[in-house]
């Protein structure tokens, strides 16, 4: 009996990156910023959202990789965690993919520094992987 | 649970309260009033306790009940055992209560000795119970109101009167039967045969018929009255609100502003005539609408202080001391949820002043205080804040202990502690693992309540200071904002980005333009200061604090970036500087005395003026034709410079002394423009200073633009960004963007404003700058008479000129001159100081001083000038009188200071007081 579970998905620098779908409040393009001195660089600035502010956090530098082009205009995955909502920048949005439990596994032990920590490990999808991210972890940076 | 049984807890613990306070005041001040308050509170829990069926409840209500009905009737009086037996019924009530409140049910427990107490206290000291058929009741405990004890049925027929509201009204009648009934103070039965006997036209009132049939004390309907009264003004005009609505409702108000805010802003391009008209009333709706939902958040402080004489009560029976409680300003209103943080907070710094503040007795007397120590509880509003103050009259923090013990427990190193002031000591308590109790009482002592304490309050956006004197007494003082959620606020640019500055700090702003701007601001060892009417005003640099650098990205070095600020984007200076060093290396190398080589004779993009010039510079100026003349010049000198090294290197001195003959006009050339371009830049340069108030000191914030002040919503910041302590929170503003409160204290302290070291050194450096005091100072040393000396203080004078005798013309009585397009009047400090100097009269040339103030000049001639000083001058045996600020020891001998505008006023009083007054 395969158990299934589904994922927003999104790209970082092409890789395919994954959080639960139950996470996700809602994805949208790219929002004017307001940036935050004094906060860590992780932070990329604070968006309106409807009247809440949420504070926004670039993957890219979470995960520790390259700087995105400064042309490209980053969207918003905004995940609900308790009662705070955060808005991760993504390069894309994917789909919702639906994967089965017996594709997915564990990170291998190569893997280092923070992403070890963020990943939880992968789903193997027909031509490429899913990255599954931990989302209460992504989120708290430097908390 | 049960609607009810919420309903029932609630008014219980309201009940319960009510309580705790009339004990206390009982064991002060016993009265039938009060008891009266107690029984009636104890009869409703028991009575509703019973018909929702919590029998343990109400037995032990009952017990307490019965209690408190001997107490009411006089026939037993109140005291120690008694009342400490109704409090731990008061207890035991509560214990049942939060049991009820998690479990619903009273819990397992067993409260039968508790209640053998309170009997056996009812059999005590029974005196004859008061006979019911009496018209006077007899052995009334003593009380001070309404003398009850001795009324004839005439003066309480009359005290009904003067009570009731409205006399003739059947229905406040049966009220009154129903008040009694309820009390159990009378029957139903009763109450229908009084009002029937109403009915066939006795013309007396329920109240009266009871008392004559001997169906109802006096008393208690005197108090039945009382409470008619009050129950009716009270009862009526309030109602019964859950919390969580109106923090719903608060929030939608936060979100109506909000939008109002908005639309405002869309009006003001707006030419539609009913638009604009809708949209002004909507915002003055919407504005009242707010103030009235902030208005029912706010609660009495008194709630929380309330429970504080019982808590103090018991605390010094348990450490056999004497306290009283005083208060003032209870009914200072807060917002709920300040309340609900402060609640902790508060208690704990009472409890330590109860168990370490305030001595025991014998301690006390022995050192001249009265046994009883004083708890003092103060609130009230100031500045746009609460200001709570707990003072007690106690023994006083000791600083010299507090020192030690952080220096022991390594909280600070001793040299940070030698330099501590005092009150900077004493505010060590409130470090985290402090506490110089000796003895860890499970009361306080434990090292962890200050902090917490500090760290609660701030976490409100409050402050918290503690003063003390040995042997006198501490108070603590609390500060915190009135509102949390909206709040008017100054909107100011910075790095191109918007901030908000909440209006309760700001005391005003100053715009310094042009030369001021440059000037304005000076540095007092090595700190930017402004002289605002006379007192130094720290500065600090918002994007210094914020660290944002000229490309508008945040970095580390906040102090770095501040100095960098402090002047232009190009510092001129060093530019012209660095020009000369390079011309002078140049010719260096032509003599052989230096080595160059072609790369280091770079393209004029790549020194520091090009980089400048083509990076922000043209842009910024490009208005000013000097600045595109130095980009040719500058171009052509580094062409030159790359053609000499080439000839050297290529032997061919000659050319290439040729050439470096081009090098010196052009070199002038340029130093001219980069100079006209800074006058240019400074001219145009404009400081914004806004002037802030954090805690007790002042500071002055540079911005870079000033927008307009409007009422935001304070929303709070994330997880990620509560640490950073220059922001309070955020708000959206009207275009839909985001944009970072600032937090005026968070920012002080991070520029280091707050901190009192440095304050000294500002306020002495303010103190020697206003007096030719300590610091030093250029003197006119002038002497006259055999051996006198006169120092004229050069700090107050514009300059020193010469005038030709034959220059100086009468007008009126006045010696004048003409100088500089004005008539200034001439002062001869011979004759001001009483003395001729010899000769004085017969020099050609007059030395003059010149003294200006208010735009006027005044000339002081000085004659035999001995010398001009430059020395520290502290200025002794301050003389009035005689034209002298004082007398000082220059160049060893002494010297007469002269008072330069009492001496000018006593020639010409009104001279500089017209032009002070103009």
């Amino acid at each position: 009996m395969a158990e299934v579970k589904q994922f927003s998905t999104f790209y970082l620098d092409k890789l395919l990156f994954g959080v639960e779908v139950g996470k996700v409040q809602e994805v949208i393009r790219y929002q004017d910023m307001t940036r935050v001195p004094l906060a860590s660089a992780v932070v990329t600035g604070l968006i309106n959202l409807r009247g809440q502010i949420v504070t926004a956090l670039d993957l890219r530098r979470r995960l520790e990789l390259s700087e995105r082009a400064a042309e490209r205009l980053p969207m918003n995955v905004v995940v609900r965690n308790g009662e705070e909502a955060v808005s991760l920048l993504v390069d894309e949005i994917g789909d919702v993919l639906e994967v089965e439990d017996e594709t997915f596994e564990a990170p291998p032990e190569t893997l280092q520094g923070v992403a070890r920590e963020l990943i939880r490990g992968a789903y193997k999808l027909k031509d490429r992987l899913l990255l599954v991210l931990d989302t209460e972890k992504t989120v708290n940076v430097g908390v | 649970m049960d609607d009810l049984v919420k309903e029932f807890l609630v008014e219980s613990y309201e009940n319960l309260d009510r309580m705790d306070r009339d004990f206390v005041e009982l064991e002060k001040n016993p009265s039938t009033e009060t008891l009266g308050s107690i029984f009636r509170a104890v009869h409703t829990i028991k009575g509703t306790c019973g018909f929702l069926g919590f029998n343990k409840l109400e037995s032990v209500a009952h017990a307490g009940e019965s209690l408190m009905s001997l107490l009411r009737d006089g026939a037993l009086k109140v005291n120690q055992p008694i009342t400490d037996a109704l409090l731990a019924m008061v207890d035991a009530v509560r214990e049942m209560l939060a049991s009820i409140e998690s479990t619903e049910s009273e819990g397992e427990r067993d409260d039968s000795a508790l209640i053998a107490r309170l009997g056996a206290l009812q059999r005590v000291e029974a005196a004859p119970a008061a006979s019911a058929t009496s018209a006077a009741p007899d052995s009334q405990p003593a009380d001070t109101d309404t003398d009850l004890a001795n009324l004839s049925l005439e003066e309480l027929d009359r005290l009904m009167e003067a009570r009731a509201r409205t006399p003739a009204d059947p229905a406040g009648e049966s009220r009154l039967g129903e008040i009694l009934v309820q009390r159990g103070q009378t029957t139903m039965k009763q109450v229908d045969q009084a009002l029937e006997e109403q009915d066939k036209g006795d013309p007396r009132r329920v109240g009266e018929i009871l008392v004559q049939q001997g169906a109802a004390k006096p008393a208690d309907v005197v108090e039945a009255l009382q409470s008619q009264g009050e129950g009716r003004a009270v009862s009526d005009s309030t109602v019964r609100v859950d919390v969580g609505l109106l923090d719903k409702l608060m929030n939608l108000v936060g979100e109506l502003v909000l939008s109002r805010n908005q639309i405002m802003q869309y009006a003001v391009s707006q030419e539609d005539a009913t638009f604009a008209a809708t949209s002004q009333h909507l915002n003055l709706v919407t504005g009242e609408l707010q103030e009235g939902v902030m208005k029912t958040r706010m609660q009495p402080i008194g709630n929380v202080w309330n429970k504080f004489p019982r808590i103090v009560r018991d605390l010094a029976a348990a450490c056999g001391k004497q306290i009283r409680v005083e208060m003032e300003g209870a009914e200072t209103e807060l917002d709920r949820t300040i309340i609900e943080a402060i609640k902790d907070p508060l208690t704990h710094v009472v409890r330590n002043s109860v168990d370490h503040g305030i001595e025991n007795p014998e301690t006390r007397t022995a050192a001249g205080k009265p046994a009883e120590g004083r708890l003092l509880l103060r609130a009230f509003h100031e500045g746009g804040q609460v200001n709570i103050e707990i003072t007690d009259d106690g023994g006083g923090v000791n600083a010299d202990k507090v020192r030690e013990k952080a220096v022991q427990k390594g909280l600070i190193n001793a040299d940070q502690a030698a330099r501590m002031s005092e009150r900077e000591l004493v505010n060590l308590i409130f470090l985290p693992g402090f506490s110089t109790a000796e003895k860890v009482s499970n009361i306080s002592g434990r090292g962890v309540g200050m902090d917490v304490v500090k760290t609660n309050i701030e976490k409100i956006g409050g402050s918290v200071d503690v003063q003390s004197k040995v042997g006198q007494g501490t108070t603590l003082k609390v500060k915190i904002p009135l509102t949390l959620a909206i709040i008017p606020a100054l909107m100011v640019t910075t790095g191109g980005d918007r901030y908000a500055i909440p209006q309760v700090s700001l005391l005003e702003l100053v715009r310094l333009e042009g030369q001021q701007a440059k000037k304005g601001i000076e540095m007092v060892h090595g700190a930017p200061v402004y002289r605002l009417r006379g007192n130094l005003l720290p500065i600090v640099y918002l994007n210094g604090v914020l660290a944002l650098n000229d490309r508008g990205q945040s970095s580390g070095g906040a102090a770095k970036n501040q100095a960098k600020h402090a002047g232009m984007s190009l510092d001129f200076e060093s530019a012209r500087y660095k020009h000369l060093l390079w011309k002078a290396r140049l010719r260096a190398f032509l003599d052989g005395r230096e080595a160059l080589s072609e790369a280091q004779a770079v393209d004029h993009t790549q020194c520091d003026l090009g980089r400048w010039l083509y990076g922000t510079g043209l842009k910024e100026y490009e208005h000013v034709p000097a600045i595109h003349e130095l980009e040719r010049a500058h171009a052509e000198l580094h062409s030159v410079i790359q053609q000499i090294v080439k000839l050297k290197h290529g032997g061919e001195k000659q050319a290439a002394e040729q050439a470096m003959a081009q090098v010196e006009p052009l070199s002038q050339r340029i130093i001219d423009l980069i100079t006209e371009v800074e006058q240019k830049a400074i001219e145009a340069g404009v400081t914004n200073i806004v002037v802030l108030q954090a805690d007790d000191r002042q500071f002055g914030l540079v911005v870079d633009g000033i927008n307009d002040s409007k009422d935001i919503v304070v929303k709070p910041l994330g997880k990620h960004l509560k640490g950073i302590t220059a922001f309070s929170g955020a708000t959206i503003l009207g275009d839909g963007k985001v944009a970072l409160i600032l937090d005026v204290i968070g920012i002080s302290q991070s520029a280091n404003v707050v901190s009192e070291s440095r304050e000294k050194t500002i306020a002495t450096a303010a103190a020697s700058s206003q007096e030719a005091n300590g610091e030093r100072e250029s003197l006119l040393v002038c002497r006259f008479g055999a051996d006198g000396r006169v120092g004229v203080p050069l700090s107050l004078v514009a300059r020193l000129e010469q005038f030709q005798v034959s220059a100086v013309e009468r007008s009126g009585e006045q010696e004048v001159v003409q100088y500089r397009n004005e008539i200034m009047p001439l002062v001869r400090l011979s004759r001001v100081l009483g003395e001729n100097g010899a000769g004085a009269e017969n020099k050609d040339i007059l030395d003059v001083v010149v003294y200006r103030e208010h735009g006027k000049s005044v000339g002081l001639v000085v004659e035999q000038i001995a010398d001009i000083v430059e020395e520290r001058i502290t200025v002794k045996a301050e003389r009035h009188g005689g034209h002298l600020l004082g007398t000082a020891v220059v160049q060893g001998k002494v010297t007469d200071i002269l008072d330069v505008r009492s001496a000018i006023d006593s020639v010409n009083p009104d001279y500089l007081a017209q032009a002070e007054a103009a």
